[in-house]
Order: C-alpha cells, then structure tokens, then sequence
C-alpha cells in the first residue's frame, strides 16, 4: 500500500489506467488514446446537449400561453432553429458513435485502438472548430430559418447569418465522416484472432451500419450547403425560382442526408439496447444475424426513403407512391429488431437496474415513434399531419424517446467501464423513470395537437386558443424531463470522486470489454486477447460450474 | 400493405382535381393570402365557398414556400414560387374553419393565418354579388390587350404567334420535338420564360413578362386563355408537371401587387 504513487484515500491500490496514466492539460488535449478521446467528445456534447435543452426549455415556456409574450417573433424563430441545428449537429450524431463507439469499438474487438488514432483527435477538433463556430453565429445573432434551412427563404430572403452556420454544421460534417471511416477500417481490420463477423457485439454491426451512412451521406449535405452558400453570396440560380432554380432540389439534396441522418441517431442507439437487453436477460440475443443484418438493411434502405419528407412539397403523385412504399419497406427491419428484442426478453432472467429500465424505455418510446412514423408514411394521412405537431412528436419519439434514452442507457451501463466507479443505482432508477415520466408528459399531448392541426414552428397560436390546454401539459413534461436529464449529469460526476469502485465486470456481462480492468489500461488489454466463444454466451457464463470462460489476458 | 394502399388511394382522390371544379386563385406572399375567385370576388385571408361544391385552388407564391393548410379538411399542398400547385375540397358543413400557413416563411409565420368561410348557397350567392369587378377571365381579356398580345396571337388569321383559342388541355409540339400538355403551368410559363419550351414553327421573338405582369395579372391572363378554350380536358393544371422556373423581379412584382390588392375592400363583402 505504502509503494502505491498515488493518493490512497479511496482506493488503496490504484492500478495505472488512462484516466491517471498521464496528468495535466496537454496530456488530453493532444491525446491519441481512443478512451480519452471520447471523453473528450463526452464533455463537448454534454455541454451542447444542455444549451439545446436550454432553448427547448424557452420554446416551450414562450408556448406555454397562445399569445407570444415571453420572446419576440424573431427571437422564437431562432430559438427553434438553434435547437434544431445544436441537436442534431452537435449532440445527436455525435452522441453515440463519438462517445460510446469510440471508447468500446476497439475494446469490443480486442484491438488497442482505433485505425487511425490521429484521424480519430482530428475529428474531434474539427468538431470543436464546429461547434466554436455556431456558437459565435449564435452569439452574433444566430439563424432563423429552421435547421431544415428551406430555399429560397435561406438563399434570398432571410438577413441572418446562414453562411456562418452553414460552414460549422460543414466542418462539423467532416469529423462526423472521419469517425465513420475510422470505425470501418477498424472494424474490418483490427478484429483479435478468433472475432469473426458474426462473433462481433450487435453493437459493432450497428456501429459498422451507422459508419456507412455517415461516410456515404454526409458529403452530400456538406454540397448542399456550400450550394446554399453560393447561391446566397453569389446570386447563382440554383435553388430560387427568381433566379432560375429549382426549391424543390433543395428539398431532395436536404433530405438525401437528412433522412438517413435519422438512422445515424438511431442505429448505434439500438446497438445500445442490444447489449444491455442482453445481458439484464442473461440470454443469447435472439435471431443474432436477423439483428445484425437488420442494421445493414436499415442504412441501405435508410437512403431510398428521402421524398416522403415532401408529399405535399409538390411532387409528382407517382414518385409520390413510390416512396411512400420504400417507407413501409425500411419499417420491416426496425420491426425485425424490435420483435428479436421482445423474444430475447421472454423467458429471460430479468433484472431491472438502471440501464435496463432505459432499455425498456426505448423500446416503448421507440415502437410508439415507429408504428407513427408508418402513419406518417401513408400518403393520406400524411397531407393532414405534415409540418404539424405530429410530426414534431413523432421525430421526438425517435430522436429522444431512441436515440437519447439509448444513450442514457448506454453510459449508464458501461460508466463503470468508463469511470471505474459504481453510481448510485437509486438515483439512476428515479433519473430514468423521471426521464419517462417527462418525455411522455412533453411529447404525447404533441401527438394530439398535431392531429387537432397546429402547425409546427408557431410562435403565436391566439387564433386557436383551444389548443392551450394541451400545450400546457407539454410545457409541464418539459421541465420534468429537464429534471430527469439533469440528475444523471449530477450522479456521474459525484460518483467520479465519491462512488464505489467497480469491479471489471460489474454486470457479469458478454463481451471483451469488460475482460479487461475498470478503467482499462492505455492500450487496452495487457495481451492481445484470443476469441473462442460465441458472442452473447450468457447461459455458459451463467452455467454454476463456471467462472466465465477463459481469456487470455 | 393494407394501409399502404389505403393511404395511396386517398392521396390519389386528394390529388386529382375533378374537371368541373369552381375555380380559385390563390398567391401567397410573406404574410399573407390573396384570394382571387374565378368570378371576379378578391379576398385576404379569407376565403368563401358554397356549400357541397368542388373548389380547385390554383396557387402560387410571390417569394418563399408556403402552405394552404386547412386541418378540416384534411388537406395541406405546398404553394412554390415559380409555379402552380393545386389542390381542391368540398365543404359539406356551413361554418368558419382554420385557414393555417404550414411551411415555415419567416417572422410572421404564425400571423398567417385565415379563415375558410363555408356558406348556404343562397348566402354565398349574396356574398359573391357584393363588389365584384366582373369575372377573373373578364380582367384577363383586358390584360391581353392592355399587352397587345392579340397581334401575334391571333384569332382570324395566322399570325406570329399560335392562336390560343382552344389550345388549353391540348398538347403541343414544341420546337424541340417533345409534346407537352398546355396546362395552367405551362401557359404561366410561355408568358414569363417564353423562350422555355417554344411552340414548334413558330419564332422566338416574343418577349419574357417577367416583372412586367403580377402574378394577380398571369393567373387572369391564364384565366383568360382557359376560357377561350372551348371544351374543358380532364386533369387540368398537375402539380407535378415539370416547369423551368422563370425569372422575376421580386421588388417589382411585389409593389405592383400590393397596389392591387390595397385597392380592394379587404372582407367588406362579408355578410
């Protein structure tokens, strides 16, 4: 104890790992370590998740009476578009793949790193280099044209700062490629012996997915922005009418990368409930390549569904058709995993802890998000409920009902990994039930409101004060969730100087990463570990005669 | 699958405007909704309609998209600059219903709002005898020689421009071998783009209207044409064909358009 070097007020003999390998400022700045780096990322996110929640938070306080009272028109305006473009540019894609994958995706295989660990600290620069951006575009007046950035309103009418905010959501764009690329090689290349593809964690197949569509579908949004630069700086007719463009380009390059920018948020969130529904089952996962092929199907179909986006945009009736069927088709493998999920479930061994209770809130709020989005997918219904309320509820349910309760469920199950330390289990079941109990409250009125026929994106609803009530209700769940996303912000960090230390395997869980110590060393494993069992062995892991199975460490 | 066919049905009916439809004229502009019926009546942000009768609803935008959006109705079409979409409806209750703008614009966004005026029809009848300046087609002749157009385009002899009497609803062969259908947006476009897609044998000597005319002027002139034409075709003005936007203007037309509008007694007419 006495020849330990470091303070041994908590933990008598703290084995050397890459949280204290190293000290001081440069030692993380310029890291090349996989584990710190998505630390990195985890601090950045957090910080941007807490300002778009801060202007959720006015939004739904300005909605909370039908008159605009509490901020001006513009102010409202921008407040939404800021949401919209901080979620999603700089929390949600990034929120998974940035911190989870790149802290597990090489543990998960048994390699020391990512491919390209250089590559791996340039994304996450550019990221910032992003995100500084929009802050000053934010500081300096910010955007009012929505984060959908319609032409010709953000070419040739709006007086905002759209070039600015364009370019960081550009730049940002590039980091979000590089990881993609980083995580293909990587996957491909830097398996242990023994990890064969259908050996690997459902979580690296989603991730693999995920990667895919960021390396195919981010470049065409990056054009699609510097065509709306250039059309704004230079007058080039290419998306407004009055200078011999086409409005409804715009919408198809956007929602070419939108659309599948859905399943980036969402894939490495199911990769997520996977593992967790797993092993708080102590069960194989069911169907084991349905669920690993579903992920696949998802990014290749996640392209060919762009249009349904624009069924009153003004499209031909039969393109019309076309893509309401491809919707349909890409609602077959989300059913696919959802009906494995449910099935790994029946007859499991279920343990309700934390991360488990984010599992089953994702598979109700996802499956609701889903079985809306097939309404929203038939042609119909959808002319009705567009650009309304329900679509606003409908992309919450996915966007936070999935991919945030994901990722919730994600950093609460490998945090031990991740911080060597044990959170409260308590608090952690009360933050998930809040975080439950709120989104519902906040997003089902939605549901109601847009079926009732409130427009999206009003500041000002005094013309139908009948739809007050229900905005009261969505403002009320706004602020329990707002309590519910606090909560674990405040129990990690205090777990980091005052929680138990955890063991390396805490949940008894399948997979490489928790062979290895809580924290794991620089490079991961102190051998280069040799795979002989199946993923998801939990009846071998659980059989009484056993302690797991062999590794070599 | 069942309600994939279901949905695409609906959608199909929602689309296809039946021929006999009363016609109506919408523009949108940053905020607000000018309303033009085929007979002549003018409104803003609001619009009147019998009971029981199909409306067609011919709109375009003077600057970013909007969209007619009436919840009661379950119907909601983007309106684009540059071009005509359609949609239409039959009101089968009396009452005032929400007219909503669903395609973020700007600002005011939420201020452009409406409302849908259903009416008996002997009410409505009242309502539409009240102020008229004759029928949009009428407007729309005078247009037409206000411009001179009647000496290329004419009637009694061949001139140096197709004669347009019968032409709307027929295909025509274009110069440059493609056939194309002459509905409201292909004759919107030979008024504002007419070099686009010229009629075959003729020269391209006609110049573009583009900022001369508002679109309050191309929807009477288009208005016009249709009424010269002597049998009605199915199907009439598509959403979807496919237009080469023209160039505008947008100062220009804008103040040309508001001097029209401001003339005219907003909602006097209503009982």
């Amino acid at each position: 104890m006495s020849m330990s070097m470091t303070t041994p007020i908590l933990q008598p003999v703290e084995r050397e790992n890459y949280l204290n390998k190293e000290y001081g400022v440069w030692s993380w700045l310029l890291t090349t370590d996989h584990k710190r780096i998505a630390l990195l990322y985890l601090i950045s996110i957090t910080f941007f998740f807490f300002i778009g929640g801060f202007f959720a938070l006015l939004i739904r306080l300005e909605l909370l009476t039908p008159v605009g009272d509490l901020v001006q028109a513009d102010t409202y305006n921008k407040l939404f578009t800021m949401h919209g473009m901080v979620m999603v540019f700089f929390f949600l894609i990034p929120s998974i793949p940035a911190v989870l994958g790149n802290f597990l995706v090489p543990m998960m295989i048994g390699a020391k790193d990512l491919a390209f660990p250089r590559i791996n600290l340039l994304s996450w620069y550019l990221y910032i280099i992003g995100g500084v951006m929009m802050l000053h575009c934010m500081l300096t007046g910010g955007v009012d044209t929505g984060w959908t950035f319609y032409a010709p309103f953000s070419t040739s009418f709006t007086n905002t700062n759209i070039i600015e905010a364009g370019l960081a959501i550009f730049v940002a764009g590039f980091s979000s490629i590089l990881t993609g690329l980083n995580f293909v090689v990587t996957i491909h290349r830097m398996r242990a012996p023994g990890m064969t593809w259908s050996r690997l964690p459902l979580f690296i197949w989603a991730h693999y997915a995920t990667s895919i569509i960021q390396l195919l579908g981010t470049p065409v949004i990056a054009v699609t922005i510097v065509l709306v630069a250039a059309e704004r700086a230079l007058h080039l007719g290419i998306f407004d009418p009055k200078l011999g463009g086409d409005p409804l380009l715009f919408q198809h390059l956007f929602w070419f990368y939108s659309h599948p920018a859905v399943y980036i948020m969402i894939l490495p969130s199911m990769g997520v409930i996977t593992e967790i529904i797993a092993c708080f089952s102590r069960k194989r996962i069911f169907g084991y390549h349905f669920v690993a092929f579903s992920s696949i199907a998802i990014a290749v179909f996640g392209f060919l569904v762009w249009a349904h986006h624009m069924f009153v945009a003004g499209i031909s009736v039969y393109s019309a058709l076309v893509f309401s069927f491809l919707s349909y088709a890409v609602a077959l493998p989300s059913a696919i995993k959802v009906f494995n999920w449910t099935a790994t479930l029946y007859k499991g061994s279920i343990h309700y802890d934390a991360p488990m209770l984010y599992a089953f809130g994702f598979l109700g709020l996802f499956t609701i998000g889903g079985l809306t989005g097939l309404f929203l997918a038939a042609l119909g219904i959808d002319v009705h409920v567009t650009d309304t309320y329900f679509v606003v509820a409908h992309f919450h349910y996915i966007m936070v009902g999935g991919a945030v309760m994901g990722y919730l469920g994600g950093m609460h199950f490998w945090w031990p990994k991740i911080s060597g330390r044990l959170y409260p289990e308590g608090w952690a079941r009360l933050a998930a039930l809040i975080v439950f109990i709120g989104f519902n409250l906040t997003f089902f009125p939605q549901f109601v409101l847009g079926y009732m026929g409130m427009p999206r994106r009003y500041y000002d609803y005094s013309h139908m004060p009948e739809f007050q009530v229900l905005n009261v209700l969505s403002t009320a769940g706004a602020t329990v969730l707002g309590v519910g996303y606090l909560l674990p912000m405040v129990y990690f960090l205090w777990s980091m100087r005052y929680g138990k230390p955890a063991s390396d395997n805490p949940w008894n869980a399948a997979g490489l990463e928790w062979k290895t110590a809580s924290p794991p060393t620089t490079f991961n494993f102190d051998a280069e570990p040799v795979v002989t069992w199946e993923a998801y062995n939990y009846e071998e892991l659980d059989a009484p005669h056993k302690e797991g199975v062999p590794v070599a460490r | 699958m069942v309600i994939f066919v279901w949905g695409a049905l609906v959608y199909f009916k929602e689309r296809t405007p039946p021929t006999d439809a009363s016609e109506v004229y919408v523009v949108a502009k940053q905020w607000m909704w000018k309303v033009e019926h085929a007979e002549g009546q003018r409104e803003i942000n609001e619009l009147h309609v019998p009971v029981g009768r199909d409306v067609k609803l011919i709109m375009t935008s003077q600057d970013v998209i909007h969209s007619f959006y009436i919840p009661a109705f379950r119907i909601k079409q983007d309106v684009l600059p540059g071009r005509y979409t359609v949609e239409w409806f039959r009101a089968t209750k009396p009452g005032v219903y929400h007219l909503f703008c669903a395609e973020y614009c700007g600002t005011q966004h939420s201020g452009m709002v409406g409302s849908i005026v259903v009416q008996e029809q002997a009410q409505y009848e009242a309502w539409m005898n009240g102020g008229s300046t004759g029928p949009l087609s009428a407007s729309g002749e005078k247009i037409f020689a206000e411009l001179g157009c009647a000496t290329c385009h004419r009637t009694d002899t061949p001139g140096r421009g197709p004669n347009l009497q019968g032409v709307f609803g027929q295909p025509v062969q274009l110069e440059d071998g493609r056939t194309v259908t002459a509905d409201e947006n292909y004759l919107r476009e030979c008024i504002l783009d007419p070099g686009a897609k010229r009629v075959k044998g003729f020269q391209p000597i006609m110049p573009t209207f583009q900022g001369l005319v508002s679109e309050e002027q191309v929807n009477a002139l288009v208005a016009y044409i249709k009424s010269i034409s002597a049998n009605k075709p199915p199907g009439g003005a598509k959403a979807t064909a496919s237009v080469v936007a023209p160039r505008h203007e947008p100062g220009e037309t804008r103040a040309q358009a508001g001097e029209r509008v401001h003339a005219q007694p907003n909602g006097s007419q209503v009982q």
